[in-house]
This record gives structure tokens, sequence and C-alpha cells, in this order.
């Protein structure tokens, strides 16, 4: 029982001091943040590893979710007569929740894990503290950039990842099932809001893209210098990542779209 | 070097087609194109009831949608509603324009519908509109029916 | 305080990790322009010892004065500047993998100078060339041999022209010819750019070949010192089982463990 009660103990100021560190880690890697817009060469790069080589995992997911979307919602809507709102169907699912936290998810899988992997390699290969030696903060060099990167990139990849599964979800509706294109379009354009859906959709995005980034070049960061610390530690930027993402979502609807 | 090239060049069009999508998302998906506020106008109208009117609910000429609702309140003194809209400004109105809550279908959202008259006169921005037609509350329509009033009658 | 004689000294350093004890009280001086040698078995500490002078870590107790400074007193940024002044060159090399060889010699130079780049370009050259790998400029770090990583990261660690270098465990695992090329340039970089280096290592030959003087750290003390001479004729039990690598003294074959007969025999 007292073996119990320490074990929560032990666990909980884990927890704790571990949150502390990731706080800590975050104003510094915010501050030097700063520095980096000086040097947009090495954002450059990062935007590369982090968003263009999400892209096409990205933009395949979205076409294909646009589609399964417009078939399952045009068997549902078409029993009600009311095929022509498909289009407002599935935009308003891609805008407000589809798009940012599918495209979020994805994220923390292709770009997160390959972050903390790449850190977490640069720890154990003792790459990081080279640095502290040589005088060069890391954190400037190393994590901010990929930090920017990373919050830089999500808006554009969950946006890009709407407007292909609204385009999905055309080809499927009305080049396949028949909907009326002018419909279509139409409904959707009348009933989402710019500032209330789309705008709302965007501060999703961003802020998973800030959560996921913290995450995962902290995982990295804070991990034992030795294989299997960074294949734990990867594996748990995965799975923390979509935790936090799918918390924050209810979080931000019910703030954004609810009457809560 | 050529590699850091291509490298600028993909990140390029990695932003270019990232923003690109906000932009379809804004002027195809949404409304942002027609009802900005820069070229809207805003007119009032006061109904006995308007029923479940919401916010953000469509206003209507003839069927085509020119505008929505921006506000619902109700007056202090007069326990009327006041409902303000927004109308694309490219719609000039007659002052004698009536204004009817409608329900499109029997359990569809409810709209309003504007019925323009035959003046000269248009309505300003911030104006008002007079005559006004209330909601039809479905329960009221049916207790109506039922219990009919033989005096009314 | 003589400063001028000692660039390094240790004063009474007590370092634990997780309770263990890593350091226990332990003092020594590091004397300006020669190669000064930790020697010591392997988990002794004397990776964390040089951590402890560059200011990654912080000791539990005792001070750590390089170059008159308290390192651990330091502001981050009076810190940083008199890390510019010591080169580390690590047992990976622990170069940058996303840049090559030319990129990583240059990093240091492009991050704390205002140099142009042909500047840079002329000084990254011929750092490259005391190192013997100008050839290899274009290179990626995977595409370098250990030995060869070495050399790279020292280019990288002189590229400041430092007061002193560290070395951690230069010499492990290398086959003889790069064995014989680091020594050389050890040996030479400490006379030729007068350096003030330190070497961590457990090889005790080559250690011997260029150590001015040594130290033999083990289980967190001090438990020899002197030069090369000296200690090959240091009295201590432990000293003669380090340098001879006897397989049973002191330092016991046996991890501590109860008797085998119980072990084996025995209730659990």
């Amino acid at each position: 029982m007292i073996y119990f009660i320490q074990k929560i103990g032990n666990r909980t100021i884990s927890f704790f001091s571990k949150f502390g560190r990731s706080a800590i880690f975050l104003i510094q890697m915010l501050i030097a943040c700063v520095a980096v817009i000086f040097r947009p060469k090495l954002l450059l790069t990062q935007l590369y590893s982090v968003g263009v080589l999400s892209f096409m995992i990205i933009t395949i997911s979205g076409l294909f979710v646009g589609m399964v979307l417009a078939l399952q919602g045009y068997y549902i809507l078409s029993d009600f007569g009311a095929d022509e709102t498909l289009g407002l169907m599935v935009a308003s699912s891609l805008v407000r929740e589809l798009g940012p936290v599918v495209s979020a998810l994805l994220f923390a899988g292709r770009a997160g894990s390959a972050l903390t992997a790449e850190i977490g390699l640069m720890k154990a290969t003792e790459q990081l503290s080279g640095m502290e030696m040589m005088a060069i903060d890391p954190i400037d060099r190393i994590i901010a950039p990929r930090f920017l990167a990373g919050f830089i990139s999500m808006p554009l990849l969950a946006a890009l990842f709407s407007s292909i599964g609204v385009i999905g979800g055309q080809l499927v509706g009305v080049v396949i099932l028949g909907v009326d294109e002018g419909s279509y379009w139409s409904q959707m354009q009348s009933n989402l809001d710019f500032y209330d859906d789309i705008v709302n959709g965007i501060i999703k995005s961003i802020v998973f893209g800030f959560a996921i980034s913290w995450i995962a070049l902290f995982e990295g960061y804070d991990t034992l210098p030795t294989s299997e610390g960074v294949s734990r530690a990867t594996t748990r930027t995965v799975v923390n990542s979509a935790f936090v993402i799918l918390g924050l979502d209810f979080i931000l609807t019910a703030l954004m779209f609810g009457d809560i | 070097m050529q590699n850091t090239k291509t490298q600028d060049t993909l990140v390029g069009l990695f932003v270019v087609i990232g923003i690109a999508a906000i932009c379809f998302m804004a002027f195809k998906i949404s409304n942002l194109s027609s009802f900005s506020k820069q070229n809207v106008y805003t007119i009032t109208a006061r109904f006995e009831n308007s029923g479940g009117l919401k916010i953000k609910s469509p206003v209507s000429i003839a069927g085509v949608r020119i505008g929505r609702v921006s506000k619902i309140s109700v007056d202090k003194d007069s326990y009327e509603s006041i409902v303000e809209m927004y109308i694309n400004s490219q719609y000039k109105l007659p002052d004698d324009t009536t204004a009817s809550i409608f329900t499109a279908g029997l359990l569809g959202e409810q709209y309003v519908s504007l019925e323009p008259g035959g003046s000269e006169e248009v309505i300003n921005p911030n104006g008002v509109i007079d005559i006004t037609q209330s909601a039809i509350v479905l329960e009221e329509m049916i207790g109506q029916f039922l219990f009919k009033d033989p005096v009314d009658n | 305080m003589n400063t001028i004689e000692n660039i390094v000294s240790i004063r009474n350093l007590t370092f634990l990790r997780q309770n263990r004890k890593i350091f226990d009280g332990i003092s020594l001086n590091i004397q300006r322009g020669k190669v000064t040698a930790i020697m010591g078995p392997s988990g002794t500490g004397k990776t964390t010892l040089l951590k402890l002078i560059g200011g990654q870590l912080i000791p539990n107790q005792g001070e750590v004065i390089v170059n008159g400074h308290n390192v651990h007193e330091l502001k981050r940024s009076d810190l940083y500047s008199l890390r510019k002044k010591m080169g580390m060159l690590f047992q990976s090399g622990a170069l940058l993998t996303d840049l090559n060889v030319f990129d990583n010699v240059a990093l240091p130079l492009r991050e704390h100078t205002q140099l142009n780049e042909s500047f840079i370009r002329s000084i990254v050259l011929m750092k490259l060339e005391a190192v013997g790998l100008r050839g290899a400029r274009d290179l990626m770090p995977n595409e370098l041999s250990g030995g060869m990583a070495r050399r790279i990261a020292l280019a990288r660690a002189i590229a400041l022209d430092p007061m002193m270098i560290m070395y951690d465990e230069p010499f492990a695992g290398q086959d003889p010819i790069s064995l014989g090329t680091l020594v050389k340039l050890i040996k030479e970089l400490n006379s030729v750019l007068n350096l003030t280096s330190i070497v961590v290592s457990h090889d005790v030959e080559e250690t011997e070949s260029i150590a001015d003087y040594i130290y033999i750290l083990s289980e967190g003390k001090i438990v020899g010192q002197g030069t090369p001479k000296e200690i090959r004729n240091d009295k201590s039990e432990l000293v003669q089982q380090f340098l001879k690598g006897k397989a049973d003294g002191p330092v016991h074959f046996h991890y501590p463990a109860k008797k085998i007969q119980n072990d084996l025999f025995g209730n659990k």
C-alpha cells in the first residue's frame, strides 16, 4: 500500500518537473524565435523539411477524406431529399473539424515524430552538447527555427487539407453522384461564415501547430541520449500530440461554436 | 548550390499554395466575397414576434439571398423584437418595403423575406422598415385552428 | 590565486549523480601551455569532469576556475564568451549531420564573427589543412570514418583559435594509423598554436607519449598524479593495476556480490 502511494507521489513529482522543464523550454524557445526572423535561411530549410515534406500526405489524405465525406453524406442526405446541402455538409465538417484535426494528427505523425527523432539523435550524438561548447545555443540555432516552421506550416497544411477535401467532395458528389454543382457551392457559400467558420478553423490549426511543435521539440530535447530513449520519445510525441490535439479541439470547439 | 535553389523554390511554392488554399476557403467555401463588412449596409425592422429567427439567418428578396440578420434584440418599452440586417449594398430597397418572417419548408429554418413596394424613395443605410409581418408560430396556429374564437370570426 | 600559471584550477569539487558520488572533493590544476592528461577506468566520470569545466554541468560543491573566472558563477553571456576560448573535441566528433565538412568548420566562425565569406573560406581551409583534410571539405559527416570525423571536429574546435582544447577520449576505438595521426596532431597543435590541452583517456601508452602531467582518477578521487615518469614509478597498487592492465587488483575482477556458493546453492 505504502509502495503504491509512493509510486503515485513519484509519478506526480516527475510529471510536474517535466511540465516545469517544458514550460522553461517553451519560454526559451519563444525568446529565441525573435532572433530567427533575422536569419530566414535557417527557417527556410526547416520549412522545407517540416512543411514541404508533409505536403503529399496532407493533400492525398485531404482528397480522400473529402471524397468519403461526400459519399457517406450523400446516402444520408438523399434519404431526406436534402442532397443539395451536400456541399455545406462536406465543407462545414472539413473547415470546422476534420481539416484542422486530421491534418494535425497527420502532421504529428509525419513531421512531429521526425523532429523528435532528429533532435533526440542530435542529443544522443552529442551534437547539441557540442554546440553549447562552441558557445552556440542549440535553442537559437536548432530548436527555434524548427518551432517556427511547424507553427507556420500547420495552418497552411490545414487550409490545404480542407480545400482539397472540398474539391474531392465535389468530385464524388457532383461528378459521380450527380448533385447539382450550383447548389453544391452556393449552399456552402451562403451558410459558412468567413469569420465564424474559416477563421476559427485556422485558429484551431495554429493552436495545434504550436502544441505539436512544442511537444515534438521538447520530447527530443528532453530525451535520454540512448537509442531506446529516442525511440520512446518519438512514440511519446505521437501519442501525446494526439491526446493534446483532441483535447484542445474539444475545448476550442466549445469556446468557438458552442454556447457553453 | 543547385540543391538549395530547388529547396527555396519548393518552400516558395508550398507557402503560395497554402495561402491560395486560405483564399480559396475565404472566397469559394465561405461568403467573404459577398458579405464582407465593406459592401453591406444595415437596416432595421421591428417585429411583434421574430420567432425562430437567428443571427446569420438569410434575408432574401423573391427567394434570392441579399443579406443576413446581424443582431436581434428586444425593445425595452414596446417589447417588440428589433432585427438588424446587413444588406448587400448593390441592392437598393424602396421605403415601402415589407418585411416578413417565413419558414423554409415546413420544418426548415426561418428567414426574412423582403417584398419591395412601388415607392420612388429608397431606404437609407441605418433606415427602418415600417411594414412588417411577424413570424408564424406553429403552436399558435394550431391553437387558433383548434380553439377558434367565435367572436373574432 | 595563481591563475596565470594554472589555466584551470579545480578545488574541492564534489559532484553527485542520482545520489552516487562521481567526484568526491577532488582538486587539480592544469598548467597553461601543457598537455595534461586525466586518466582512469571507464565510468569514473572523466567526461563529466570536462563538462564541469565547460560549465555544462553544475557541481554540488567546490569550484572550477578557468582563466581566473569561476565558471559556475558567470552570467550566461560571460560563460558563452568564455566558451569561445575553449575548444572541446567530443568522442563522436559531434559534427552536425546536416552540414558538410566545410560548413561544420565554418559554423563557429559564422556564428561568432562578422567576417566576410571569402575570409571565412580561407580560415576554414587553413584549419582543414592543419588536420590534413582539406580535400574532404565537401563530404558529409556520414561519409567520414571515425578518425576523420574526429580530425574535422578538431579543425572546428580550433577554428576560433581557443586558448585550450579539451579532448574527450580522442584515442578510443581508433585503428593504429588514425591513432598515430591524432597523437601527432594533438602534440603539434599544442606546441604550434600555443594551446593548453586537457586529454581525457584510458589509453595508457598514447597518453603517456603526449602528456606533460597526468592525473589518475578512480572512484571519485585522485589516486595518482605526476609526470609520466613519476606515474610509472608510483607505488599505489591501483595506479599500477591501471597502467599495466591487470585483470585483478584493488579493482576487482568481480562486481561486488555475495559468495557464489550462497548464490548457487543457498536459499533465495
